[in-house]
């Protein structure tokens, strides 16, 4: 029984560790869709907000000033995305591919500069912290390595994630600000019409996606591992794009997408540890298959926000 | 008129002086390809670099690298470095594999090598082919390993399953049983070498189930394993370089690939006029091709070393032949 209720807990740890980093990043695909702007530049930004964020964190030994960092170059790709979609018009999956170029390239040409040419960071010297741990004190308030411990104690980064959405969706759902930049998304037309700046709004649900895929990339690298490797983001941003339209374009959805994703993960992990026939390739097709059996059976038809992809000519319509 | 003779002698000495000076000490040139990790990975691409930087001050060759960006670079970058004529063009890495072959094949004057893969009877003769005996080093980490478990349980990640990473997992198990019969090893792969994630999720439910030392052969999956023994202070086993660095307190030791010395070895081969194309060159513990880590006296006491010591006299010796596959493993434990 207990065995059984430390697996479990091992089990929902995982999958929280998993889930985290694709929470931030598809927080930031609901709120530049949302806006009407398609951004498959995660993968590219998340990749370098991780680096930023290890480097960072690595520079000034301290995780938090790491994170911000993250976050800001996270933004500034953002911002690269907004000048080239938003101002020039141009098309929204071209500048994503070309962004999913940048983030990498940047992040590595950066790395060899800082690290004496080597496409990784060294090890930074402080991690995210555990908030029970320091407010409690290690292992005082649950006793180590029990279910509690091992769902509860987590990283800050895991905690912040929840919050966000929250208040991602208090944001879009319950304030003038959201309310924009949802007409923006729908109707375009019809909001500039009301005097809302498409460009303003936009610019900014772009950038704000940038800074989450960012906060996402470094939930991996300072949290997850305490480094940056070439190969640490590999897909990451694409599977929260997929779990942002798995949850029908709202944080809440994208949230338990990402939940299922890392459940599914954690599950297989579970599964490949206690030996069970069957071989470990196909049990690594897991969460795929999870995702696309719940998306045909039980999600049903999404239905993306109106405008979405399509550019806006503030002209044609002046 | 004489001095004109005299003039034109030593024009002519010197003449005949140039010319047979590069004859008599010809620079070779050597170039390689990485793979995507690049030169400076911190692994292999990086540690068959400082084989060529070795080259370059021992032997006066000189050295060139091209870095691939992504797999479709590979025979691009061979064929760029064969138009520039390099006396032998190195491809890092089993990923080049049909790269090299296909390049060889077209280019059959010029000689080529590669990291981590054989052809077998179908080596073109100007390959020359560098594999190693991962589960010689496998097998002395797995003998510290099952020396020093205090819980009798220690564990093994692989990255993807497939007979290279399988060398160290069965080299590895009949390390620990050796040392150690009752000791149980937990073992799982991720089916990755790049899910750090999934690496950490791994090791940390070995831990949980009271391993305390895990070695890992899985890349980038391993970022992942040592972070786990870091945040449980437990032990972690490093893979193909000294990963000390990474966690000075949790990485007990690590299983090397000398990719610098089978390098240097076949530059020097080749410079000798000895380049051994049309076959694979095993590189293991008697030609310093694999090893331990030298931080490994840091944590692994001496005693435990020395035993180390005697086991690689038996296995140079012959004496111990360290199983690769399972099935060499169950006759080994029998």
């Amino acid at each position: 029984m207990e065995t059984l209720i430390k697996d479990i807990g091992f089990i929902i740890g995982t999958t929280l560790m998993y889930s985290t980093p694709l929470i931030f990043t598809s927080l930031g695909g609901v709120i530049t869709e949302r806006s009407g702007v398609v951004n498959i530049g995660l993968e590219g930004m998340m990749y370098f907000g991780a680096f930023a964020g290890a480097a960072a964190a690595y520079f000034y030994q301290d995780p938090w000033i790491g994170l911000a960092f993250a976050g800001v170059g996270g933004m500034i790709l953002g911002l690269i995305h907004a000048i080239a979609c938003v101002s020039f018009s141009a098309e929204q999956i071209v500048s994503g591919i070309a962004i999913n170029f940048l983030g990498p390239g940047a992040a590595l040409f950066i790395s060899r500069m800082l690290f004496d040419g080597a496409t990784q960071t060294l090890t930074i010297p402080n991690k995210m912290p555990l908030p029970l741990d320091f407010l409690f004190g290690e292992g005082n308030l649950f006793p180590s390595s029990g279910f509690m411990d091992l769902v509860f104690n987590r990283f800050a980064t895991v905690y912040i994630a929840f919050f966000l959405v929250f208040l991602v969706w208090f944001v879009l759902y319950r304030t003038k600000v959201g309310m924009r930049v949802r007409a923006v998304g729908e109707n375009p037309e019809a909001a500039m019409t009301l005097g809302i700046s498409v460009t303003r709004i936009r610019y900014g649900a772009v950038m704000m996606s940038g800074l989450f895929a960012g906060l996402g990339g470094a939930a991996m690298s300072i949290a997850v591992v305490s480094r940056f490797s070439n190969t640490l983001i590999s897909g990451h941003g694409f599977i929260a794009l997929a779990a942002m339209i798995f949850g029908k374009w709202k944080p809440q959805g994208a949230l338990l997408a990402c939940l299922l994703f890392g459940g599914a993960k954690g599950l297989e992990i579970f599964l490949g540890s206690k030996g069970v026939p069957i071989p470990g390739d196909i049990l690594a097709m897991l969460p795929y298959i999870l995702t696309i059996v719940i998306l045909v059976g039980l999600v049903g038809q999404t239905t993306p926000p109106g405008a979405i992809g399509k550019i806006f000519d503030k002209s044609e319509h002046s | 008129m004489k001095k004109l003779s005299v003039v034109l002698t030593v024009l002519a000495c010197c003449a005949m002086f140039l010319a047979a000076g590069p004859v008599s000490a010809k620079k070779f040139k050597v170039a390689m390809v990485t793979d995507v990790g690049g030169v400076n990975d911190q692994s292999f691409n990086q540690s068959a670099w400082e084989g060529h930087k070795r080259a370059k001050d021992e032997l006066g060759v000189k050295i060139a690298y091209k870095e691939s960006k992504q797999d479709a670079d590979y025979a691009p970058n061979m064929e760029t470095l064969t138009d520039a004529g390099y006396d032998l063009i190195w491809g890092i890495g089993f990923l080049m594999g049909d790269a090299i072959k296909n390049t060889a094949l077209i280019n059959p004057d010029q000689k080529y090598a590669i990291i981590d893969f054989a052809y077998g009877d179908e080596t073109p003769k100007n390959v020359g082919c560098a594999v190693f005996q991962e589960e010689q080093p496998s097998f002395l980490v797995g003998y510290i390993a099952g020396k020093m478990t205090k819980t009798n349980k220690v564990g093994f990640v692989g990255g993807i399953k497939f007979p290279l990473i399988e060398k160290f997992e069965y080299g590895y198990m009949a390390g620990v049983k050796l040392a150690n019969p009752d000791c149980e090893v937990l073992s799982q792969y991720a089916e990755s070498f790049t899910d750090a994630a999934k690496g950490k999720a791994i090791a940390n439910n070995m831990y949980q189930q009271n391993a305390d030392i895990v070695f890992h052969a899985s890349g980038g999956v391993g970022d992942g394993v040592i972070e786990a023994a870091k945040e449980k202070g437990k032990w972690a086993i490093g893979v193909d370089k000294d990963q000390n660095f990474l966690a000075p307190d949790n990485v007990l030791t690590s299983a090397m690939k000398r990719v610098d010395n089978a390098v240097f070895d076949m530059i020097r081969q080749m410079t000798e006029g000895k380049f051994k194309g049309g076959q694979a060159v095993v590189y293991n513990l008697s030609n310093d091709g694999v090893g331990i880590a030298p931080t490994s006296s840091k944590h692994v006491p001496k005693a435990i070393l020395d035993e180390v010591d005697a086991l690689v006299a038996k296995i140079k010796g012959g004496q111990i032949t360290v199983p690769a596959t399972k099935k060499e493993y169950d006759a080994f434990v029998k």
